[in-house]
């Protein structure tokens, strides 16, 4: 079972703190991360080589810096990683990404099983993963919160709807994406850590890779980002205290004022 | 004048509410645009009232492809069929909800037909002049609100948040046309097959959907007490969620999470208790109308996205609110 885990490398968001002031996020010095949504994906594949062979590739799209993600991955198990990387390729919206990435698929050719993360907390779309299965026209399942067996030619997956679970039962090669229900991440070993040090990372760029140069980065994008707002987060609320059997009363009455002026009750 | 498409939801038979609030965001562009609004639908048993609702809510056509295998959803088969309809009606633009099922469709379609697509549009707008759609979204979990356009390419399309805008009311004095097509078998995709359905969780919730949401955190302890929620959630028809503390603690199952690895929602009315106001829990909740939430740390990041927020014990402030809302309802005030 050869599998594909095509990662992003996002901002680490998880200790960012919001300024209270501006009401936005303070991103100075904040690092670059496996988007963590990723990681899900990343047990579950490596979870899936221990039982049934094979072998884990990642693949991330991005900078030259992109790299440390893939060494990340390496390091908590993966086998090998490749870089996709190519100064055409800045600024790929959803579309262009897919089709970088699904064309970085046909040339590993090799593969029963693409696994993605849910959606990336910075681009937060979720619809490279979609995307890349139907550049490759193989069947697709998101959503994925359980993968249940698997026999050469087929897979049986559970994945969360709004009215419950449904399963399915898809033929290989197909494309998941998966949610935090699937697996819980390991961390990397140090054993993994010296493996990533020693691993080449290949580059594939517009030089050895099959490309349409006119579906590429900014340009190929068929989407335009024509202006940028920075909300205010906060949203200066009221707040009142609660303390005793009188504060308590007080607060709650006032909160039922609340909700009959904006129409609550 | 090409048309505006929202892509109608239906689960056996029944029509999903989302589509009602899919027309009544696509009735505004098409008005702007004076063109017509269609509604999309694919399933099968769906009565010729709920097609007719359709219209009463906005619709000026209704497509309905009825064949039961498109009963259930596979995206194989039902992008398959939207892309079909797409080659040969040429929309101008569509709109579809950011379900498990339209965040599965809308990319697969955008593959196909060679499109942009944009995720969770807040707002959308037409461009005066040239009719590009204009889709506002957040992103970075909220923190931009980025306005994007698909200039050359068509249709354009985007999805929406459920309840993020209200259903028109029904109006019996509208008329449309009701156009049933047939699925042409060779757009039926048999590689993937539905085997099952689980619904093991007897609270399972789609708290997406949900007008009101109440939701619980770390501060509430114990499973046990998270029964004073779900007595607040009843009292507004509301569901119970929880933060991803509550959910790792086992005391609601995953799909009641809500944040960045959980779901996010756009409520009318969101109440929480216990629960601190992480990065990742705020950009679950961020694009819901109201928000209310106690805790006794009035420092908590929680209080900076409340509308209203009561410093104190929810232990006491929760069932004080529950008695009063109770007697609220006995007396009419
Ligand atoms: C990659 C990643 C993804 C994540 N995804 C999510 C996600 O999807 N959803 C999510 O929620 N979190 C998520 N988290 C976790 C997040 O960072 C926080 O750890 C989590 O939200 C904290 O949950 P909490 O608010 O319930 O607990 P805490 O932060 O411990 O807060 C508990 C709160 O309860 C209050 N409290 C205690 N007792 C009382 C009382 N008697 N009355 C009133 N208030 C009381 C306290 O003052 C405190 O503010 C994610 C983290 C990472 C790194
Ligand atoms: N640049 C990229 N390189 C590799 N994988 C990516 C990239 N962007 C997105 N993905 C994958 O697609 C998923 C969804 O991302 P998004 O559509 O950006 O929300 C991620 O969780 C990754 O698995």
């Amino acid at each position: 079972m050869n599998i594909i885990i095509p990662i992003k490398q996002v901002p680490e968001t998880s200790n960012v703190k919001m300024d209270k002031e501006t009401g936005t996020m303070i991103r100075d010095g904040v690092e670059s991360v496996i988007n963590p949504l990723d990681l899900y994906a990343i047990e579950i594949g490596i979870q899936l080589k221990e039982k049934h062979g094979g072998k884990v590739t990642v693949i991330s799209m991005g900078p030259p810096s992109a790299q440390k993600a893939i060494k990340e991955a390496i390091a908590m198990g993966c086998d090998d990683g490749i870089l996709i990387s190519d100064k055409k390729f800045a600024g790929s919206d959803t579309w262009a990404t897919s089709y970088t990435l699904s064309q970085a698929v046909k040339k590993i050719n090799d593969y029963d099983l693409i696994l993605a993360g849910e959606r990336a907390t910075d681009g937060d779309t979720g619809q490279v993963g979609p995307g890349i299965a139907a550049w490759l026209d193989i069947p697709l399942a998101t959503y994925v919160s359980k993968v249940g067996e698997i026999d050469k030619s087929s897979i049986t997956v559970e994945r969360l709807v709004e009215e419950g679970y449904q399963i399915l039962k898809m033929p290989l090669p197909s494309l998941l994406t998966v949610v935090k229900e699937v697996s819980d991440p390991r961390l990397p070993t140090l054993r993994g850590k010296k493996k990533a040090r020693a691993t080449e990372i290949p580059v594939f760029s517009l030089e050895n890779m099959d490309l349409k140069i006119e579906s590429l980065g900014l340009k190929g994008s068929p989407t335009k980002v024509v202006k940028i707002d920075f909300p205010k987060v906060t949203r200066g609320g009221k707040l009142v205290k609660a303390v005793g059997d009188d504060g308590v009363k007080d607060a709650v009455n006032e909160l039922i004022k609340f909700m009959e002026e904006k129409e609550l009750i | 004048m090409s048309y505006v498409w929202t892509i109608a939801e239906q689960s056996k038979g029944k029509i999903k509410s989302v589509s009602f609030e899919l027309l009544s965001r696509g009735r505004k562009l098409a008005d702007k645009m004076d063109t017509k609004l269609s509604s999309i639908l694919l399933g099968s048993n769906v009565t010729d009232d709920s097609l007719q609702e359709l219209i009463y809510r906005g619709a000026d056509n209704v497509f309905f492809v009825d064949d039961p295998r498109l009963e259930n959803f596979i995206v194989e088969t039902h992008s398959n069929v939207l892309s079909d309809l797409i080659r040969e009606y040429k929309p101008h633009s569509i709109l579809a909800a950011a379900t498990s099922s339209g965040r599965s469709l809308m990319p697969y379609v955008a593959i196909q037909v060679n499109t942009g697509l944009t995720a969770d549009c807040t707002e959308l707008d037409i461009e005066d002049g040239t009719n590009h759609l204009l889709q506002t979204r957040p992103a970075i979990g909220g923190n931009i609100m980025a306005t994007i356009k698909t200039p050359d390419h068509s249709p354009q399309m985007a999805t929406v948040r459920p309840k993020s805008s209200r259903p028109l009311p029904i109006d019996t004095t509208r008329i449309g046309k009701i156009i049933r097509l047939t699925l042409k078998d060779e757009l039926v995709d048999n590689r993937v097959q539905m085997i099952g359905f689980r619904k093991d969780d007897e609270e399972f919730v789609n708290i997406e959907e949900a007008e009101v949401v109440v939701a619980g955190g770390k501060g509430m302890k114990k499973q046990e007490n998270f029964a004073i929620l779900r007595e607040l959630a009843n009292r507004f028809d509301g569901v119970v969620g929880a933060s991803r503390d509550a959910v790792d603690r086992g005391w609601m199952s995953y799909p009641h999470q809500i944040g960045l690895s959980g779901k996010t929602i756009s409520p009318k009315l969101y109440i929480c208790a216990g629960i601190s106001g992480s990065i990742q829990h705020l950009a679950g909740i961020k694009t819901s109308e109201h928000i209310i939430a106690i805790n006794t740390d009035p420092d908590s990041s929680i209080f900076q996205l409340a509308d209203f927020g009561i410093v104190g014990n929810l232990f006491e402030v929760i069932p004080a609110l529950n008695k009063r809302l109770e007697d609220y309802k006995r007396e009419g005030k």
